[in-house]
């Protein structure tokens, strides 16, 4: 009862007060738990929110930065990645975190998501995926599974979903890390680990969009795509366990890759030390 | 329709043509920084040039002036150098009626008069340096051999500065194998 | 300063870095690349940031999220990325971050002619991203007008808080000419206003006697918002029509309450021209060599070049028209600022000379649009 008085107080510490309450997402949305986990990350590590910035781009996810109290950046669809690149080369002291949808990052930002990625571009980038356009009305994404429906595919999905975390392995982050919005402190703390790794660090927070996804596809109410998310999510240790068959059905929890090396601002700042050096020599 | 020339007087216009990577862009460069750095007068140099690095048609323009210099381009060519056979077809015909004509005479076989001066430019280059990369240099030697559009210190001074390192030496053999090619014509011409 | 032979994309670079650009994004297009290949090198020595991104969308949104982080940020390109790069130069008007983008235009629709000058953006810069905008553009006709516009244009980015595009073309991007460039220090340069007022009082997109707020970068303390969408004084989304008019009417002001500073042209010999050549960008070129071959054949023609081709020099053009009898505009499109001079002359005053081919309009094409 106390912890959950000061988490309240701590979450209240950093809302903007002053304009655009109550939030424009839906109740029982999820995005409302990945800021909550992103502030919970950033206050146990204290960091200076004068040196926070959040930067977004469109959509459901996109209006998250309005509402806390950092420098904040609602950018234009798909190129949150491509704005915070500029600001964190600017400002190398900034901690630059970039909130996306799964379309916001993977379809019409997902050439800036790979190249953030390969560059190792040292920002934060935290997915919430519901599998859906939300906010315009329930349109197949790329993280739509195959068979789903959507408005855009009354006839089910064809078209085969984008493995984020995969993806970003593989395109060269230097941190990815997936949990859901069920799993809410799990959650904060693998947003603490991105923040506190140099490089491109990844984030998938699985959420659900019951408004739309899951009336189209009669998966209940808020609470039920919730329940599904505890039932049908396993640690890494839990899915080592199982047949790959089995482990295809779970979202798999935890840090899927964490690598030490340089990430682009430090590369850079050589550059500058050797330009300045040729300069004056 | 306009009667006469529309240049001003006192433009003197060059118009080095031939093919991508023959370093005419640069030829063009270094004969109009002469010009306007080292001889003090004014000077453009534009281009037009192939979606390709290398091949290609090529073509560097300079126009020199004691005056402002406003259209930057040719109007009709006091003096063309051709590096191709394409070059000389194209160009020909833009070539004032007493302009000079230069062409390389390893790349060009059909010339359209017989007051061309015929410079087998590549061969000399590879004679003189060792390298066909400079023939380039070698036409500019020819060029202002020729006509004295520019002064020899500043044609001089104009490659050494835009040699690479390390090439200069190289670039003034070239440049020199030019200016000699030039001395022989004229004496052909006046003997 | 001692006389240079150079580029004109060679001054656009060394111009902004006079001007204080410390941040280039870009992504590699004839004929401008020369301005990234020469910042590349730079930019680290003087402690400023170069990065080429993965397509010419995501370079301008790299100059925002830079401008709002403190540096003064530019890209460069040409037609098919300045096409790309229309929605955020939407994003950088609506949220008044300072910005410069050069487009060195080349000849088109589509990917034409590379290597080909053209004059074929002109509306494209004025309304290329969508919706009602102000938005300042410059056409240098010389290498040495490069170097100066492009001061010029991050001064008046960082003065009226607004993205400035340089509309170069390939002519003047790749001409060479003898240039003596000032001393850094006898060129005027204009930085952001500051605020003096604590966080808590700083409004981002307030009302202020010369209509342009002051702009704190990011870091510093103020922890404001900035979005594409509408926004109330502080930053925050709003629908609310109260809200939004006293904006619309505010960015327009800051613009054309300012004209005698934005405007620029040049006139020779233009009182009582019964002949007015007009003309911008290389095409001034051809327009004053005629100019000049005509006077010599006792015509009475004069000469003006516009330097700010938006705003479009309305007033300018008025008295032009006012005592001359015909009115010129060469352009090397089919007929785009000459709809300008059309709207404020009339038409039967204006002749137009157009080519969009890729070559040059000649001298004597517009000696013939004077005398015939």
């Amino acid at each position: 009862m106390h912890t959950e008085l000061r988490e309240k107080h701590e979450i209240y510490d950093y809302l903007r007060h002053s304009k655009k309450f109550p939030v424009m997402w839906c109740a029982g949305c999820g995005i409302g738990i990945v800021l909550g986990a992103i502030i919970r990350a950033i206050d146990r590590m204290g960091l200076d929110r004068d040196r926070v910035a959040m930067v977004s781009g469109i959509g459901c996810t996109g209006r998250m930065p309005v509402y806390v109290d950092f420098n904040t950046m609602h950018t234009t669809h798909g190129r949150a990645l491509a704005f915070a690149t500029g600001l964190k080369l600017a400002r190398p002291d900034m901690y630059v975190l970039v909130v996306m949808g799964d379309g916001d990052a993977l379809a019409i930002g997902g050439n800036h998501f790979i190249h953030a990625a390969r560059r190792n571009m040292d920002l934060t980038a935290i997915v919430v995926n519901n599998n859906i356009y939300g906010m315009t009305g329930g349109q197949y994404s790329p993280t739509t599974p195959l068979h789903m429906r959507a408005t855009t595919a009354p006839y089910g999905n064809i078209e085969p979903p984008f493995p984020l975390c995969e993806l970003a392995k593989a395109a060269g982050a230097s941190f990815v890390a997936r949990s859901t919005v069920y799993h809410a402190t799990e959650l904060d703390r693998l947003i603490e680990q991105a923040i506190a790794r140099r490089g491109f660090s990844v984030v998938e927070a699985v959420s659900y969009c019951h408004t739309t996804y899951g009336r189209l596809n009669r998966l209940g109410a808020a609470v039920d795509m919730m329940r599904w998310l505890k039932e049908n999510s396993v640690t890494l240790a839990q899915a080592e366990k199982m047949s790959p068959e089995e482990r295809e059905t779970k979202i798999v929890r935890g840090i899927l890759l964490d690598r030490e090396g340089p990430g682009y601002v430090d590369l850079y700042d050589e550059i500058i030390r050797q330009a300045k050096a040729a300069e004056n020599g | 329709m306009v009667k006469g020339t529309t240049k001003a007087p006192g433009r003197y216009e060059i118009r080095l043509a031939g093919e991508g990577g023959q370093g005419l862009i640069l030829a063009g460069v270094i004969l109009a920084e002469a010009a306007a750095i080292y001889d003090g007068k004014n000077a453009a140099q534009t281009q037009s040039y192939g979606p390709e690095a290398r091949g290609g048609a090529s073509k560097s323009e300079v126009v020199i002036s004691e005056g402002e210099i406003d259209y930057p381009k040719v109007i009709e060519a006091d003096l063309l150098l051709a590096m191709s056979q394409e070059a000389c077809d194209k160009y020909y015909h833009n070539l004032k009626r007493d302009g000079i004509l230069i062409v390389d005479s390893v790349n060009v076989s059909r010339v359209p008069t017989s007051k061309a001066y015929r410079v087998p430019i590549t061969r000399l280059a590879e004679e003189a340096t060792g390298r066909r990369l400079v023939a380039n240099v070698v036409s500019l030697g020819v060029i202002v051999g020729l006509t004295g559009i520019v002064s020899r210190q500043a044609i001089e001074a104009a490659v050494s500065a835009r040699a690479p390192r390390g090439t200069k030496e190289l670039n003034l053999r070239a440049l020199e194998a030019g200016f000699r090619a030039a001395e022989e014509l004229k004496a052909q011409v006046t003997g | 300063m001692t006389a240079q032979f150079m580029q004109g994309n060679t001054a656009c670079a060394e111009g902004a870095l006079v001007a204080g650009c410390r941040f280039f994004a870009g992504y590699p297009i004839t004929p401008s690349s020369e301005i990234a290949e020469i910042l590349s090198y730079r930019l680290p020595a003087l402690g400023g940031k170069f990065i080429q991104m993965e397509d010419e969308i995501a370079s301008l949104a790299a100059v925002i999220g830079a401008s709002v982080g403190g540096m003064k940020a530019m890209t460069a390109t040409s037609g098919p990325g300045f096409s790309l790069m229309q929605e955020n130069i939407g994003y950088a008007a609506m949220t008044e971050i300072p910005c410069v983008i050069v487009n060195v235009q080349r000849t088109g629709p589509s990917t034409g002619l590379p290597t080909s000058p053209a004059q074929g953006d002109v509306m494209q810069s004025r309304w290329g991203t969508h919706g009602d905008h102000p938005i300042i553009v410059l056409s240098p006709s010389s290498v040495m007008e490069t170097f100066r516009l492009t001061v010029t244009a991050f001064n008046f980015s960082e003065k009226y808080r607004t993205p400035v595009i340089l509309l170069m073309d390939e002519v003047v991007a790749h001409m060479r000419e003898k240039v003596d460039l000032p001393a850094p220090e006898q060129v005027e340069v204009v930085d952001r206003i500051q605020t003096n007022v604590p966080p808590e009082w700083y409004f981002p997109y307030e009302e202020t006697a010369s209509d342009v707020p002051p702009l704190v970068s990011f870091g510093q303390g103020f922890r404001y918002h900035i979005t594409g969408l509408f926004h109330d004084v502080r930053g925050f989304p709003t629908e609310r029509l109260d809200e939004i008019q006293p904006w619309l009417k505010r960015v327009f002001a800051k613009i054309n309450n300012n004209l005698s500073d934005i405007l620029m042209y040049e006139e020779e010999d233009t009182r009582g021209a019964r002949t007015v050549v007009l003309a911008y960008g290389s095409t001034a070129r051809s327009a004053r060599h005629a100019v000049r071959l005509a006077r010599a054949r006792r015509h009475k023609a004069g000469f003006c070049k516009l330097l700010t081709i938006w705003p479009f020099p309305e007033e300018a053009v008025e008295r032009l028209a006012h005592t001359a009898k015909r009115i010129v505009v060469p352009e090397m499109n089919l007929g785009q600022l000459a709809l300008e001079v059309e709207r404020v002359a009339g038409r039967h005053k204006v002749r137009r000379v157009n080519r969009a081919d890729g070559e040059m309009i000649t001298p004597q094409q517009i000696l013939e649009a004077i005398e015939g």
